[in-house]
């Protein structure tokens, strides 16, 4: 059974000055006795408390929305789930495969071929190359690309290059599944075909965490949400109570409504 | 199941308790850097060797990702050339025939002994400071995937090497053909590059994972190292003979490259490597990963805050 479980996790940033992050300058700042002009020295690192004091637990079947503004740490937390970040402090326990779709177009390599990137990608993704040969028809055929797939992508539309990142992207079958924002699929015409792939995909995994800004997406697609404000959690609850309470506490940016797939 | 061990800002390190850093660490004290060397304190745990070993068993084992990276990295440098990765070996032995014939004459050698050699040596020379050059830049060259996917850092790394191995494969053409020009037969010590190889890419392992989590973490690493290496080129038996030197050999005994470059040269030119050779590999091989495997188990973790 999948679930994620987090205790006072802490996430703090070094954010260097340029001066920071020479190491010349650090040797000559420590060989020489007085520190002409270089006071700043001091204060060289700003240190940003991403995330702080963090702790919930989603078990299998969850089906949860991270809320909050910019900067409120929705993405740096996506980052310590899929074990990108390993916090200062604090404990992350996560059972299950974990696939982090952050990017969609994460990776591809533009004089590559169609096929070429299909293969680089579910790569990325954790498939073997067996898996992905086996896939590979299946994943052509939905994209409807046809002989494009033979040539470079940076023949490509932007909408054909989304295409082809959908359908790798939604090929896998994780435990898990890590979203920024929904996944997005192209023009108009491929999401139909796309948001039915998109049910089912979304249906096999056991945990769905989503960042996003869009409350229809989140209505959608969750039942839970975790409001989140300067790193803090500040509601965890179910969607409609904490969709209430974040426009209550930030009653002017309830309008956001982006389009998403 | 994951588990983080604790580090604390704030901690004072005893300075002084160890002759050695005190001077290093009084000098440091006042700035932030000081706060690096406290985690350097309470970083190195058994826990965090284990994860450290775990990430560069597991990058390995990712072996179908990074051959297809280093793979990709190769079509695309040349994937409009009609010659592709072979544009180097040509540039390259324009280099040897041309440096090869100016310093036969300067040095006064025999061009037929003198021409191999430095194709030998201009061939392994590719590979060990493409391994530096690359290494520093491995963790900033992959910044977007490695923010993006999580997995083992080590798999940058093996990607380098990868990528420098096929380069030398073009490479050494430049040598095959000029030892058939000459008729340089060196028998069946030229197996001896089979180990020699294998020991460059070891001690290649850990210079991508030393230098580029220095490298990522300081920026103007990579053009230090870079100049570092061109010195070190110079001071490297590679268009002048070991034999030449006379006095000063220390210059070449204490030189790393020279040791490593020996161990993949000698074996092309029909020597086994000297017992001392690989014992002088050998120790900068332990020296090397023990250093290494130091900063990667405290720092692995803050390299991807720092990409």
């Amino acid at each position: 059974m999948a679930h994620i479980h987090l205790t006072n996790v802490h996430v703090s940033f070094p954010l260097y000055e340029l001066t920071g992050r020479s190491l010349k300058k650090r040797l000559m700042a420590s060989s020489t006795g007085g520190r002409i002009g270089a006071e700043p020295t001091a204060k060289r690192t700003t240190i940003v408390q991403a995330l702080e004091d963090v702790t919930f637990n989603f078990e299998h079947g969850d089906r949860v929305a991270l809320i909050g503004h910019n900067g409120a740490g929705k993405t740096t937390l996506l980052r310590v789930l899929a074990g990108i970040y390993e916090p200062a402090l604090g404990q992350v326990n996560i059972a299950g495969q974990v696939a982090p779709l952050f990017d969609i177009g994460l990776g591809m390599e533009m004089e590559a071929t169609g096929y070429d990137n299909i293969l680089l990608r579910g790569l990325y993704l954790g498939l073997t190359k067996r898996e992905i040969k086996r896939q590979a028809h299946d994943i052509a055929e939905f994209t409807e690309l046809g002989d494009f797939l033979n040539l470079p992508l940076r023949t490509y539309s932007l909408g054909m290059r989304m295409r082809l990142g959908f359908a790798v992207s939604t090929a896998i079958q994780p435990d898990i599944l890590l979203l920024d924002e929904g996944l997005s699929a192209g023009d108009a015409a491929f999401m139909a075909k796309a948001n039915a792939r998109l049910k089912e995909f979304w249906n096999k995994a056991a945990i769905i965490v989503l960042a996003s800004h869009s409350e229809r997406l989140i209505r959608d697609m969750c039942e839970k949400a975790v409001l989140i404000e300067h790193g803090r959690v500040v509601a965890s609850d179910t969607v409609d109570k904490v969709l209430a309470h974040y426009r209550h506490i930030r009653p002017v940016q309830s309008h956001e409504d982006t389009p998403v797939g | 199941m994951r588990h983080y061990s604790r580090y604390d800002t704030r901690i004072i390190f005893p300075a002084g308790h160890l002759p050695l850093f005190a001077i290093v660490l009084t000098s440091l004290k006042n700035q932030t850097g000081f706060w690096l060397i406290a985690q350097l304190k309470t970083g190195l745990t058994i826990h965090n060797l284990r994860k450290a070993l775990a990430d560069l068993i597991d990058g390995f084992l990712r072996i179908e990702l990074w051959s297809t990276m280093g793979m990709q990295e190769i079509h695309d440098r040349y994937r409009r050339s009609m010659l592709g990765p072979f544009w180097l070996t040509i540039s390259l032995g324009v280099m040897v025939l041309a440096l090869g014939l100016l310093y036969a004459g300067i040095l006064r050698q025999e061009v037929g002994d003198y021409l191999p050699y430095v194709a030998a040596g201009f061939t392994v020379w590719g590979l060990i400071s493409g391994l530096i050059l690359d290494g520093t830049r491995s963790f900033i060259a992959s910044e977007s995937l490695i923010r993006q996917l999580p997995g083992p850092l080590s798999l940058h790394v093996y990607r380098v090497l990868w990528t420098n191995l096929i380069i030398f494969a073009h490479n050494i053409w430049v040598y095959i053909i000029t030892a058939l020009i000459f008729s340089i037969n060196p028998g069946w010590n030229v197996f001896y590059i089979i180990p020699g190889l294998l020991a460059v890419l070891i001690n290649g392992l850990w210079i991508g994972v030393l230098f580029g989590l220095i490298g990522a973490r300081f920026r103007d690493v990579p053009q230090i190292i870079a100049s570092v290496v061109q010195l070190a080129f110079f001071l490297t038996p590679i268009i002048w003979r070991p034999e030449m030197l006379t006095g000063r050999e220390f210059i070449m005994t204490g030189n790393p490259f020279y040791h490593l470059v020996e161990i993949v040269r000698s074996p092309l030119l029909g020597q086994a490597p000297t017992p001392e050779q690989w014992l002088s590999v050998l120790s900068i091989t332990i020296v090397g990963w023990f250093i290494t495997l130091v900063f990667y188990t405290v720092y692995r973790w803050r390299i991807a805050y720092w990409v």
